[in-house]
């Protein structure tokens, strides 16, 4: 009977065991898949802010490039840059046939000759000489010299060929390629080419969108805050309206894309593709975000400060926006952030808005056509060059360290500022 | 031009704030007593020289275009053209006159566009008269009722309240807004396709409406077999499914160790951090899904013997699932701690062990809380749109085998609007009627989970 009774409580006791390790695993595994995650994004994406140059030589003969004596400033611009251009990437292997200065061509990036001309614009002088200019690599060469592109792949299933890798590997062996850090990827908009491809035009469609929806969302939402905590009375139709925001806030993001397409862009035709649309859009869904959280702060606000105020005399109106109000600020801004950080990161409702399009300028007002960074990434891991994931998991990097900015903001202002009551 | 007339307005305004202000100084120096504080008497004045301009700038706005365009082709409305000619006359001539035209200038398009600019000039001019007029007996009449010194206070207050108020409905403007854009497309679309093709159709192959000839006559019989929506629905509810197998138990697992057994320390680092997967955009996920964890499940499946697609709705339902985690986990975690102690103190009273206590007594008090917040996680799959387009497939197939690739209704409504979108369009309208329907099921979800979790937070608060 007492063994019995012994090896039950052992039972029982393992039991308990059991249920704690159950527990203990499950919060490990949850931080084991955000480990991955992180680490998966960070080991892929770290070499996108490197970018591999090849150093050139590049002769800049006066007649290859069409110009007489003593050029002006306008006949540089107008100047034939391609003829030189191809020579120089030819002169790299004096063996070479045509087929093979074709593949040399195509060792370096697209706009190659842009790059010489702006080597001779800052220095005229360079005519008739010869100059070893920094030439942006291919995106598949970037790759290899990244290692990251497989190299035992038979031929006819690479990008890059053995001649290209033979010649690149030459050059590898004279110290002419470099990596240096990837201004570009700021700087540059959106391009088909993997290697010139930058985040500049999306990160400036976001700053828009969001800016947008701040300066559509962040009033409406505290004054009806205000309305609704302060003034309204207790009443079927601001029970129906608080429902109303309750609900708004769990609606998928998707279903405000069809709002923006079906009301913003069909009935009022607000220009497409435009941060303007995708701000009010993502405006709509941080709509409800905020208003529960400057709701929550006004509750916060103790009801003496109140009641001083109304017996000094004051209003209810000038109670509210003289004492209550400012006294909730912290927390409703904190909550602003929080909801913008969410802004920052939807990605449906712009797609569905139209966001998607492909822009190679870099927007200058909320009016033109853009994309945003998370739609720079849905559109970047759909497209199918290898050179484009490490600029995905880049861009993540950078949309990430934005959120994580925001929050720390969102936190800092929360602890900074708000009064503890008790 | 309307910029510089809105410029001057708010200097209008406030100037009237300054000179309400003044008007109260002097009336004070006659040793009167003022109605309300001196700045009242501003704001008073401001808004009367606000709330006239702006009435009129919207009926402006929304009038305009139409009287404009009705003056322009009462002309030629009477010469036997069609609708449709004279509209596409509209359109050409109000896009010569800001010299965006391309095509070919005919005489009638130029006279029309000349008097296009006309009409506008006119109602710009009539509208700057107006407007300014307005202000100025408005703001004349406020200012004689400021200096017979009558409340001005009351008025003001009323006016925020009002403000206020407006604002408020907000949140409803939004419903009202997601249910009109999607009521009236989903309509015509079950005018083309019944509701029952719809709803029990077992074919979904929404590119067949692409091929149709837009200048045929829409044949409702061609479509009888292309918009069939059970594979979709079928698909949405399995990846979500699967997304609450990897949810729930590892969501409620370490909700319940925070709130039962974790200590402060442990609490305070490991709680943001599971929140992190939470503030994660879903863009990223869904590559994380489509680069990393396709691949592998399709690595893993053959090294096994199993055909595994590379889109297989397991790899999109497991990180939607890893997604959901921390919803599940902080809303259970505050549903637990709020279960009162006298609870816990008499099931250990009565020699119970820990988890004996979680698992027969606060399990079951904190019941309904956790269905909850399981209930929102559930829509919150549902309605969960990037992982789906980037790592599950898009072609709908009927399927229950996790390791094949199936569609949802998110993927299917990007799928349709990606691009230039066609309205009056049955492909386009079907992704509306999907959208209501999503919309639909979510709000059911929602409104099921919230009034549960408030219920229970009746209960014991």
């Amino acid at each position: 009977m007492n063994k019995n009774k012994e090896q039950l409580l052992n039972k029982r006791y393992k039991a308990e065991q059991r249920f704690r390790l159950y527990g203990l695993s499950a919060i490990f595994m949850a931080l084991l898949f955000l480990t991955i995650f992180i680490f998966k994004i960070f080991s892929t994406g770290y070499s996108a802010f490197q970018k591999t140059w090849l150093i050139v030589p590049v002769t800049f003969d006066a007649e290859l490039m069409m110009l007489d004596q003593n050029p002006s400033k306008e006949d540089l611009q107008d100047a034939d840059y391609y003829d030189i251009a191809l020579k120089s990437m030819a002169d790299l292997d004096p063996n070479a046939n045509e087929d093979q200065e074709n593949e040399l061509k195509r060792m370096v990036s697209y706009f190659f000759e842009k790059e010489i001309k702006n080597e001779l614009l800052n220095d005229p002088n360079l005519i008739g000489k010869t100059k070893e200019v920094y030439l942006t690599a291919s995106d598949d060469l970037d790759q290899v010299f990244k290692g990251n592109y497989p190299r035992d792949l038979p031929e006819d299933q690479r990008r890059v060929s053995d001649y290209q890798l033979k010649i690149f590997d030459q050059l590898v062996a004279n110290g002419k390629v470099e990596s240096k850090f990837n201004i570009s990827f700021f700087t540059n908009a959106d391009s088909r080419e993997a290697e010139l491809a930058g985040i500049a035009s999306s990160f400036m469609g976001s700053i828009f969108s969001i800016l947008v929806c701040l300066m559509i969302a962040f009033p409406v939402a505290v004054l009806a805050a205000i309305y609704l905590e302060e003034f309204a009375p207790k009443n079927r139709f601001t029970d129906f309206i608080e429902v109303n925001i309750n609900n708004l806030a769990a609606v998928p993001s998707i279903v405000f894309g069809l709002l923006g397409l079906g009301v913003l862009l069909a009935i009022f035709h607000l220009p497409r593709s435009t941060p303007l649309v995708g701000g009010i859009t993502l405006s709509l869904m941080t709509l409800p975000t905020i208003i529960i959280a400057a709701r929550a702060s006004l509750k916060a606000v103790p009801p003496s400060i109140r009641e001083a105020a109304l017996a000094m005399g004051a209003s209810r109106m000038q109670t509210t926006m003289h004492h209550t109000v400012p006294l909730s600020m912290p927390g409703t801004l904190s909550g602003t952030i929080i909801g913008l950080a969410q802004a920052l990161g939807e990605t449906a409702p712009l797609i569905l808005i139209g966001m998607v399009a492909f822009v190679n300028t870099i927007p200058g007002s909320p009016m033109d056509p853009a994309a945003s960074l998370p739609v720079q990434i849905y559109i970047w891991a759909e497209s199918a060059e290898r050179g484009f994931v490490e600029k995905v998991s880049a861009c993540i990097m950078v949309l990430l360290g934005f959120l994580i900015i925001m929050n720390l903001f969102a936190q800092i202002i929360r602890h900074k500022f708000e009064k503890k009551w008790s | 031009m309307n910029l510089i007339l809105f410029t001057f307005i708010v200097l209008l305004g406030f100037t009237s704030y300054y000179f309400g202000r003044k008007k109260a100084y002097t009336i004070q120096s006659t040793k009167k007593r003022l109605t309300a504080l001196p700045q009242f008497y501003g704001y008073y004045l401001a808004i009367w020289c606000a709330i006239p301009a702006f009435i009129i700038f919207s009926l402006w706005a929304i009038f305009e275009p139409t009287i404009v365009k009705l003056l322009i082709l009462s002309d030629y409305s009477n010469q036997g053209y069609l609708d449709d000619e004279l509209n596409l006359l509209y359109e050409k001539s109000k896009a010569l006159s800001r010299g965006q035209f391309t095509g070919e200038i005919t005489p009638l398009i130029e006279a029309s566009a000349e008097k296009y600019l006309s009409l506008r000039s006119i109602a710009q001019s009539s509208k700057v008269v107006i407007v300014l007029s307005a202000i100025i007996a408005s703001v004349a009449y406020a200012y004689k009722r400021i200096s017979s010194n009558s409340r001005t206070r009351e008025p003001v207050e009323k006016f925020l309240n009002a403000v206020l108020f407006t604002a408020s409905l907000a949140a409803i403007l939004t419903t009202v807004g997601i249910v009109f854009s999607l009521i009236f497309q989903t309509i015509d679309f079950f005018k083309v396709i019944p509701l029952f093709d719809f709803v029990f159709g077992t074919h979904w192959y929404p590119a067949k409406a692409f091929v149709r000839d837009s200048s045929e006559a829409l044949d409702p019989t061609m479509y009888s077999d292309t918009f069939g929506a059970v594979p979709i629905f079928a698909g949405t509810f399995f990846i979500a499914f699967i997304a609450m197998c990897v949810a729930i138990p590892i969501g409620l697992m370490s909700g319940i160790y925070l709130a039962e057994y974790a200590s402060t320390k442990v609490r305070q680092y490991a709680k943001p951090l599971i929140e992190i997967l939470a503030g994660i955009p879903t863009v990223v996920y869904g590559f994380f899904a489509a680069l990393t964890v396709g691949p592998f499940l399709k690595e893993l499946g053959t090294s096994m013997g199993l055909e595994v697609s590379a889109e297989s709705a397991l790899a999109a339902g497991g990180v939607m699932g890893i997604m959901i985690i921390p919803f599940i986990s902080s809303l259970s975690d505050d549903v637990i701690t709020s279960v009162p102690q006298s609870l816990r103190d008499g099931s250990y009273a009565m020699g119970a062990t820990k988890s004996e206590t979680i698992k027969r007594v606060i399990f079951p008090a904190a019941l309904p809380g956790i269905v909850g917040s399981i209930l929102l996680g559930v829509s919150r799959a549902i309605g969960e749109t990037m992982i789906v387009v980037m790592a599950s497939g898009l072609a709908a197939n009927l399927t229950l085998n996790p390791l094949e690739s199936t569609s949802t209704i998110t993927a299917q409504i990007v799928v349709i609007l990606i691009g230039d979108q066609a309205f009056g369009d049955p492909k386009t309208q079907a992704a509306f009627a999907l959208g209501m329907s999503l919309f639909l099921v979510t709000l059911c979800l929602n409104i099921v989970a919230l009034r549960v979790v408030k219920k229970y937070r009746e209960k014991y608060e």
